[in-house]
């Protein structure tokens, strides 16, 4: 008990985990990753089920025991420290609330066992909080599941950890609720300011709520960055495809111009900028050339001549059209890419655009981006529709 | 801003040796267990070890016994007793099935059709368990008393002619033959059967049997194709449940039954309790446990339903 | 044409009605000759009606001392099962350890035997030991054979379980006694209760294996067992009847104080 007390006043409140791996048998859940959560952040581990978030969260909570490796709270080595004498709270899957309490003796459940006499204060706080003081004497099964979750969230909260360390906290609820919650953790987050690192398979949950995200991929982190820039900046197949869609055109490095790279695809030309290359272009060799479909105009053939010079452009006719209120969404067979994807929005619908039509992508080529061709153009992709579905 | 970076493949090589020990109770397991499996080691499986071998001793109470590997003391109560196995068996399976038959409507009417009165049929169920066993046993020396009602109708629609023809009950009366001893058992391990099946019947969805009928199935079909294998977990362990205890009972075909209905269960007690033959005894309980373990085995195997244990 | 349909449609809940008046008959006999006035020592046949038995419950020698002795053998038995069974089905849920598979026989097979089989071996341990057969063999007995049904109604319990429930007790800085008391236990009681509950049944009715070992002491199914031999008394059926009564009244009162805290609580 003394050590939690301790370790609650020490300063410094980063998460430092350096070079923490865990295998199990022959399978590496995790390899060996170093990775610092700055204090006060909210962080968030994205990736397909079986990637390692989950472990990597469970060693933060010390509910998994590292293979190798250390987890520092600020200067604190808590390695070696059982979850019980650890300055962190977890929000668990499914909340695990206890079924034979109610939400208040749940709530006060970490602050008893510290030995703190008179919780009702802060247990009344934190329950108004999270907007539940009226159900403080409920068993959880009475409650909705948003409402457990916020009990959930209020059990871990009230100790003041200095981590919050939340595990797929809202898979169980509806979209309309988790939309919901996902402001409302924020909005506690910014309120608390305790530094929140949450797992989610869900790149849109990871994309709204966090400063700052790390995709995961097969225990490794693929990249990290903040939401914009991982959504325009993928470095990886497996990052462009995880977020939001990508459109890839296997391509040949034709020459080198000052900042732009020509690429030959198919019978055409199409420009990188060097800056959006995260590979070194040598004349002849392969890249993959990236593009998101909501960046790319279409265009009846008929039409062509109007395009302005300097775009990127390519030919296709298109297979399948979809009209989904705020856009429309195309999918396109070119001679590069049997199903581009591009998104139009619906200001003015062009009637010609229908399945069957011939019709020119085009965008602008500062929206191209450039990756290792050496790697699956796919991957990323199947995960993301298992999960969403 | 945060960082990130690989680590070297290869992990820092000191990295086991600092790990600090975190002792997760590797001995709990073993001291959760020891007292209780030390109970059954010493008063479960030590008395079959000690039976087995008292089983191949001979002498007499006077002079003490020896073991002598007398295996033909197995033989001797095989050919000698062979009639009260046999009949063991007969009676056991015959209370068995009567125990599915009787059994399989009323879990069925527990699970699908007793709506709130489904809790009450429980109870009732399992309420005369409370009254021992022995005394509602001895209830049906009333039932089925000669001359009786239970008898009396029974002979006025000429069923104890064709029973009696069966040689299931003898005369006019129902006491005292195979049939009051069936019936006994049938009674006594009844919730036996009824308890497992309601609980692989509770389980099946009810909408299972909507879809069935939606996809042309008769009710009948829909018991035959979907209800019935579904219950099949609780058809195999409510049949070992009935047919173990009742293959080994002696109360029933005492209090029920005559010399002519003696189970293998009778021999086995009046040989150790009355004529004091322990080898004999032993054997006979050895007999009888290694054939029920054969039939569990292979009843268990043939059913596919290993995880029922 | 609609009779043939209502009857094909319930005849599963008639054929099923016939089964519970069939498992109920003996009952009703048990209770209608408590109230009997036999004229020999059978009480089998119906002569007048008398309430002497219900005035005087422990008229018969032997009677209420075997009841009592029954019930204290239960009480301990189902104390030793419970605690034993206990333990080791915390043991089979939550760790792994050698052997698990002849663990799981030797807990499986007492169940899968005769008790006949189980008496008769049991005895010949006492035999060849020298045991005083009376109260210690019987508890010992008792012990053994309930101790299975513990285990199988307990692990059923902590098997559904969740196991974050637990590390959400320790992330909630519970250490390893706090959570087992705290979360654990409380979690498990059901199924403790109900194994419990099955031990202490088992235990108050088992005739057969205490036939074998309790050498010349009397429980209460000996002594009914006893009195088919020589001579049934109606205060048997007084007994019989009460045990029916006061479980039905329990189970109910239970049932209606359950449904009133959860309707309370909504």
């Amino acid at each position: 008990m003394k050590t939690t007390e301790e370790t609650t006043k020490a300063g410094g409140g980063d998460v430092r985990l350096t070079g923490i791996s865990k295998t199990y048998g022959d399978f590496t859940a995790v390899h060996p990753l170093d990775l610092t959560v700055p204090e006060g952040s909210f962080f968030a581990l994205l990736g397909a089920s079986g990637c390692g978030k989950t472990t990597t969260l469970r060693m933060i909570a010390g509910l998994e025991e590292p293979t190798a490796g250390t987890v520092h709270l600020g200067d604190q080595d808590v390695t070696a420290l059982p979850p019980y004498k650890r300055p962190v709270n977890t929000v668990f899957q499914s909340y695990a609330l206890f079924p034979h309490l109610d939400i208040y003796e749940n709530v006060a459940f970490g602050l008893r066992r510290r030995g703190i006499k008179s919780v009702k204060k802060q247990v009344e706080e934190m329950l108004e909080l999270v907007q539940l003081g009226e159900q403080a004497r409920k068993k959880p099964h009475q409650l909705s599941g948003g409402q457990q979750q916020r009990v959930a969230v209020a059990r871990a909260l009230i100790n003041h950890p200095k981590v919050l360390l939340l595990d797929e906290p809202l898979g169980a609820l509806d979209l309309k609720l988790r939309r919901q919650m996902q402001l409302e953790l924020k909005r506690i987050q910014t309120e608390v300011g305790i530094t929140f690192v949450h797992v989610t398979h869900d790149q849109e949950e990871a994309m709204t709520m966090a400063d700052c995200v790390a995709v995961m991929n097969a225990g490794r982190v693929e990249q990290l960055g903040t939401p914009a820039d991982l959504y325009e900046n993928p470095r990886t197949t497996f990052v462009a495809n995880f977020l939001g869609t990508s459109n890839f055109i296997e391509a040949e490095v034709d020459s080198t111009s000052g900042d732009d790279i020509v690429l030959k695809a198919g019978g055409g030309k199409l420009v990188l900028h060097r800056a959006r290359a995260s590979v070194p272009a040598a004349t002849g060799g392969k890249i993959l050339a990236g593009v998101r479909p909501e960046k790319i105009s279409l265009t009846h053939a008929d039409d062509a001549g109007e395009i302005p010079e300097g775009r990127n452009r390519i030919t296709g006719r298109i297979t399948e059209s979809s009209f989904i209120g705020v856009s429309t969404q195309f999918v396109v067979d070119s001679p590069v890419c049997s199903d581009f994807e591009v998104y139009v929005q619906n200001i003015d619908r062009d009637p010609r655009l229908a399945p069957g039509a011939e019709v020119v992508l085009h965008w602008n080529p500062a929206h191209t981006f450039g990756l290792d061709a050496a790697q699956d153009i796919d991957a990323g992709v199947e995960t993301v529709e298992e999960e969403v579905a | 801003m945060a960082t990130v970076t690989e680590a070297p493949p290869t992990p820092a090589p000191v990295a086991p040796e600092k790990k600090p020990p975190r002792k997760r109770g590797r001995w709990t397991p073993y001291l959760l267990l020891l007292p209780g499996l030390l109970w059954l080691v010493v008063f479960f499986a030590l008395p079959v070890i000690y039976q087995a071998s008292t089983s191949v001793q001979t002498g007499s109470l006077e002079e003490g016994y020896k073991v002598t590997w007398h295996f033909a003391t197995y033989w001797d109560a095989l050919s000698e007793y062979w009639p009260q196995f046999v009949r063991s068996v007969l009676y056991a399976a015959s209370a068995t099935v009567l125990c599915l038959l009787l059994g399989y409507p009323l879990a069925y009417l527990i699970a699908f059709r007793a709506g709130r009165w489904r809790n009450l049929i429980m109870i009732l169920v399992i309420a005369p368990f409370f009254t021992s066993f022995l005394i509602r046993t001895l209830a049906w020396k009333t039932i089925l008393a000669d001359g009786g009602p239970v008898v009396g109708a029974l002979d006025a629609l000429h069923v104890l002619d064709v029973t009696a023809f069966l040689g299931w009950t003898a005369g006019d009366r129902v006491l005292a033959t195979p049939l009051a001893v069936v019936c006994g058992l049938t009674y006594n391990f009844l919730p036996f059967m009824i308890l497992p099946l309601y609980t692989s019947l509770e389980r099946i969805d009810p909408r299972l049997h909507e879809a069935a009928g939606d996809l042309y199935a008769k009710p009948s079909t829909t018991f035959r194709k979907v209800t019935f294998p579904l219950s099949m977990p609780g058809v195999v362990s409510g049949t070992l449940l009935t047919f173990i205890p009742a293959s080994g009972d002696y109360i029933n075909s005492d209090l029920l039954g005559s010399t002519d209905t003696r189970m293998v269960g009778n021999v086995i007690q009046s040989q150790f309790l009355r004529i004091l033959d322990y080898p004999t005894a032993a054997a006979l309980s050895f007999i009888l446990m290694a054939a029920i373990l054969a039939v569990v085995t292979v009843y268990i195997r043939k059913s596919g339903t290993e995880d029922l244990v | 044409m609609t009779f043939v349909n209502w009857f094909k449609r319930n005849v599963v809940v008639m054929a099923g009605l016939l089964t519970l008046a069939y498992l109920l008959l003996p009952n009703v006999v048990v209770t209608v000759f408590s109230f009997n006035r036999p004229k020999g020592r059978f009480n089998y046949q119906w002569q007048e009606f008398s309430t002497d038995a219900w005035r005087d419950p422990c008229g018969v020698s032997g009677l209420c001392e075997s009841l009592g002795l029954s019930l204290q053998i239960a009480f301990w038995a189902t104390l030793g099962a419970t605690l034993l069974g206990t333990m080791i089905a915390f043991a089979l849920v939550r760790y792994r350890f050698r052997a698990r598979g002849a663990v799981n026989s030797l807990i499986f097979l007492p169940m899968a035997m005769p008790e006949v089989v189980m008496a008769a071996s049991l005895l010949t341990l006492f035999l060849n030991m020298g045991a005083e057969l009376g109260f210690w063999t019987i508890l010992i007995a008792h012990i053994m054979f309930c101790l299975s049904f513990v285990v199988v109604a307990v692990k059923a319990r902590v098997m559904s379980m969740d196991p974050r429930l637990e590390q959400a007790a320790q992330d909630l800085y519970a250490g390893p006694v706090q959570t087992f008391l705290r979360v654990t236990l409380p979690i498990a009681a059901p199924g403790i209760a109900a194994g419990a509950l099955l031990a202490f049944a088992l235990s108050f009715d088992d005739f057969i294996i205490t036939n074998f070992n309790a050498g010349s002491t009397v429980t209460f199914p000996m002594f009914v067992w006893g009195s088919a031999q020589r001579g049934t008394p109606v205060q048997i059926n007084v007994i019989g009847t009460a045990m029916f009564v006061v479980a039905v009244a329990l189970v109910l009162v239970s049932m209606a104080v359950g449904n009133r805290r959860r309707r309370q609580k909504a």
